[in-house]
C-alpha cells in the first residue's frame, strides 16, 4: 500500500523505508519556531531539563509577534528572556522588532521553509507551510525545548484526507473563502488527528498567498497538518529564497485516504464565519443585518501582499463608515514596504484606516484592538471563539480581506461583489 | 498511577482561549496562570476547584491556540486528570508532554455529571464513576506515552 504526501515527509525524516497511520515514530526536524509567548515556556523547560547546547543554531527561529513590539512590562521581560537565550546559543534566525514579522508570513518569505521538510513550531497556524510541501505542525512549549535540545519530536503517523480542487476562483473570491466553506462543511473537529492533504487541477489558479491561508487554518478543523501538491507555482515561490537543497514529495497512487472531497471552487462564494466557531461559515444568502464596530485586516492568515491588495482595491476613493474603526496590519516589514510603494498605505490612511507595523495583537485579544462588551469586530484572522478579542460578550466575525473591507465601508458585513457593482455604476 | 477527585463537567469545543485567555499570557508562571484557570467560562471554577478534581469536557477539547500555558493552568491548579470524548491534538500532547493525565473515553464524558466523585485507573484504563456507580473502559495509554507521565514529562524522561 502506497503513502500520502505527509507519510512519505515523515517516513523520510524518521529514517524509514514507509510509515502507516497510527504508528509512533520519532522524527528529524528541518526547523524548530517558537514566538515571544511559547518560547519562555520553552525556555524555561530548557534550563530546567540542564541542556547545554543547541542541536542546530542555523535550524531554530524565534520571532518576537504576539505582543511585541511590547504591550507591557511582563510582556517585555519575556522578550527580553528570548533575547538572552538567542545571543547565548547564537541563534540565527532570530527577529526582534525592526526584522520580526508575524511568523508565518515571515518563514516563507525569509526561506525558512521549503517543500519536503519536516518542521514543528510553538505555535498551532505552524500548520501554514504545508502551502510549500512541507509536513509543518503546531506543537507545545515542551516539544519546542526538546526539538531545539535534541533535533528530534515524536509523532503519531497521521492518516489523511484528500481534498481534490477543480475549477477556479471567481472575482473577490479568495483562499479565506475555500478555507471557511471547508470547515464548514466539515467542522471543527472533521480533520482531526488527519493531514489535509491538496491536490486536483484547481490548484493551478490559486496563488502562494491563497494556499498559505488555507494551509493556515487546517488546524480550525482539527488537522494535524494542511499540505499541498508541489507544482510550478511552489517552485517559483522558493527560488531565490531557499538556498538549500530540498525534496519533492507526491503521494503515492494507491495512497490510503479516510475520505476524498472534491471541491469546485467556481462554486464559493464570500463566506463569513460567525461566532463563536470557525465552523460556523455562512454565505451572503443567510447574513441579515449586521452591524459592526471594528475591522481588523492581517495576522498570518491574512497579512500578506494580495491581502492588502484586496482590502486596497475596495478602499481605493472610499471611506470607512463612520463609527468603524478599521485596523490594518501588514504582516512583515518586507509586505508593508511593497504596501507602501504600491500606495496602498496611503489609500488606508484616506480611507481612515489605521496602519499598524507587524504585529498579532488584535487577532488573540493581546492588544492593538481589545473588543468592549457588545463589540462586533469583522476580522481576517482564524479564530472567533468566545473573548478571543477581548469582552467575553464581544463578537469576531471572520472573513477574506475583501469581505472585512467592503464591511468597512458599509459599516455592516457586507458582500465585496455588491460594493464593487455600485462603484461600476456610479462611473 | 491512580486519580481521584470530584468533576468538573463541561462541553464540546472547550479551546485553550477560555481555558487560559490570552491577556494573562505575559506571564508563564504556572500559579498565576492557575489563579485564571477557565476563567471565560466558568468564573467559579477557582473557588470550586479541590486537588484531585478532574475536569471533564465533550468533543475537540483544549481546540485552539498551542499555548502550553493551558494544560499548566489546569495542571498547576490540582487538577488530576481530564477526561473528554476526544481532545484536539496539540493539547493532547501538551499534556502528555508536561505530565498531565488525559483519558479519551466517549462513555465517561455522556455519563459523568457536574460534582460525581470519579476514581481512575492510568494503568487499565479503568474510570470508576463513585457517585453513579458506573464504570468506564479508557484505552490505556500506549507504553511510549506512559514513560513520558510517569518521569513527570518529556523532558525528563529525555534527559533520564
Amino acid at each position: 500500500m502506497g503513502m500520502t504526501m505527509t507519510q512519505k515527509i515523515l517516513a523520510a525524516h524518521a529514517g524509514l523505508p514507509e510509515v502507516r497511520a497510527g504508528q509512533l515514530i520519532r522524527a528529524k526536524l528541518s526547523m524548530v519556531l517558537g514566538n515571544d509567548i511559547t518560547s519562555p515556556v520553552a525556555i524555561n523547560e530548557f534550563e530546567k531539563a540542564g541542556f547545554s547546547g543547541v542541536f542546530d543554531r542555523e535550524k531554530i527561529a524565534m520571532v518576537m509577534d504576539h505582543f511585541a513590539p511590547n504591550k507591557d512590562i511582563k510582556a517585555a521581560e519575556q522578550c527580553k528572556q528570548c533575547r538572552a537565550f538567542a545571543r547565548r546559543f547564537d541563534v540565527k534566525n532570530y527577529f526582534d522588532v525592526g526584522e520580526m514579522g508575524i511568523e508565518h508570513a515571515l518563514l516563507p518569505e525569509k526561506g525558512l521553509a521549503a517543500p519536503g521538510e519536516c518542521i514543528i513550531g510553538a505555535d498551532s497556524h505552524t500548520c501554514t507551510y504545508g502551502a510549500l510541501g512541507a509536513f509543518s505542525t503546531g506543537v507545545g512549549s515542551t516539544d519546542m525545548a526538546a526539538g531545539m535540545a535534541t533535533g528530534e519530536a515524536w509523532f503519531k503517523v497521521p492518516s489523511a484526507i484528500r481534498f481534490v480542487l477543480t475549477g477556479k476562483l471567481g472575482p473577490y473570491v479568495s483562499g479565506k473563502d475555500v478555507i471557511l466553506h471547508i470547515i464548514g462543511k466539515i467542522g471543527v473537529d472533521g480533520a482531526l488527528y488527519k493531514s489535509m492533504e491538496f491536490t486536483g487541477p484547481g490548484l493551478a489558479s490559486l496563488s502562494m498567498d491563497d494556499r498559505l491561508c488555507i494551509a493556515n487554518m487546517a488546524v480550525e478543523a482539527g488537522a494535524k497538518n494542511g499540505i499541498f501538491e508541489v507544482d510550478q507555482i511552489t517552485l517559483d515561490y522558493v527560488k531565490g529564497r531557499v538556498n538549500r537543497e530540498f525534496t519533492v514529495y507526491q503521494a503515492d497512487e494507491d495512497a490510503p485516504y479516510d475520505q476524498t472531497i472534491t471541491i469546485d471552487l467556481s462554486a464559493i462564494e464570500p463566506t463569513v464565519a460567525f461566532p463563536h466557531l470557525p465552523e460556523n461559515a455562512r454565505t451572503f444568502d443567510q447574513i441579515g443585518e449586521i452591524p459592526i464596530d471594528q475591522v481588523v485586516i492581517g495576522s498570518c492568515t491574512n497579512g500578506r501582499i494580495s491581502d492588502l491588495a484586496a482590502a486596497a482595491e475596495i478602499f481605493k476613493g472610499r471611506r470607512a463608515a463612520k463609527g468603524v474603526r478599521v485596523i490594518i496590519i501588514p504582516a512583515t516589514q518586507a509586505i508593508y514596504k511593497e504596501a507602501m510603494k504600491r500606495g496602498y498605505l496611503e489609500t488606508f490612511i484616506d480611507a481612515g484606516c489605521i496602519v499598524s507595523t507587524p504585529t498579532c495583537g488584535p487577532c488573540l485579544g493581546g492588544y492593538m484592538g481589545i473588543l468592549a462588551a457588545g463589540e462586533r469586530c469583522v476580522a481576517t484572522t482564524n479564530r472567533n471563539f468566545v473573548g478571543r478579542m477581548g469582552h467575553v460578550d464581544s463578537e469576531v466575525y471572520l472573513a477574506s480581506p475583501a469581505v472585512a473591507a467592503a464591511s468597512a465601508v458599509a459599516g455592516k458585513i457586507a458582500d465585496p461583489r455588491k460594493i464593487m457593482e455600485k462603484k461600476e455604476e456610479s462611473r | 498511577m491512580n486519580a481521584q477527585g470530584f468533576a468538573h463537567k463541561y462541553g464540546d469545543n472547550v479551546d485553550t482561549d477560555v481555558i487560559i485567555p490570552a491577556r494573562y499570557l505575559n506571564t508563564a508562571d504556572p500559579k498565576e496562570l492557575a489563579a485564571h484557570c477557565m476563567e471565560d467560562i466558568d468564573e467559579e471554577f477557582r473557588q470550586k476547584s479541590k486537588p484531585g478534581d478532574l475536569i471533564v469536557g465533550g468533543l475537540n477539547f483544549g481546540c485552539g491556540s498551542s499555548r502550553e500555558h493551558a494544560p499548566m493552568a489546569i495542571k498547576a491548579s490540582g487538577v488530576s486528570c481530564v477526561i473528554a470524548k476526544t481532545f484536539a491534538r496539540i493539547f493532547y500532547r501538551n499534556a502528555i508532554n508536561i505530565g498531565l493525565p488525559i483519558l479519551e473515553c466517549p462513555e465517561a464524558s455522556e455519563n459523568i455529571q457536574d460534582g460525581d466523585e470519579i476514581a481512575v485507573d492510568f494503568d487499565t484504563g479503568v474510570i470508576q464513576n463513585l457517585t453513579r456507580k458506573e464504570e468506564y473502559q479508557a484505552e490505556p495509554f500506549p507504553d511510549f506515552i506512559k514513560e513520558i507521565i510517569q518521569k513527570d514529562g518529556l523532558l525528563k524522561s529525555l534527559s533520564k
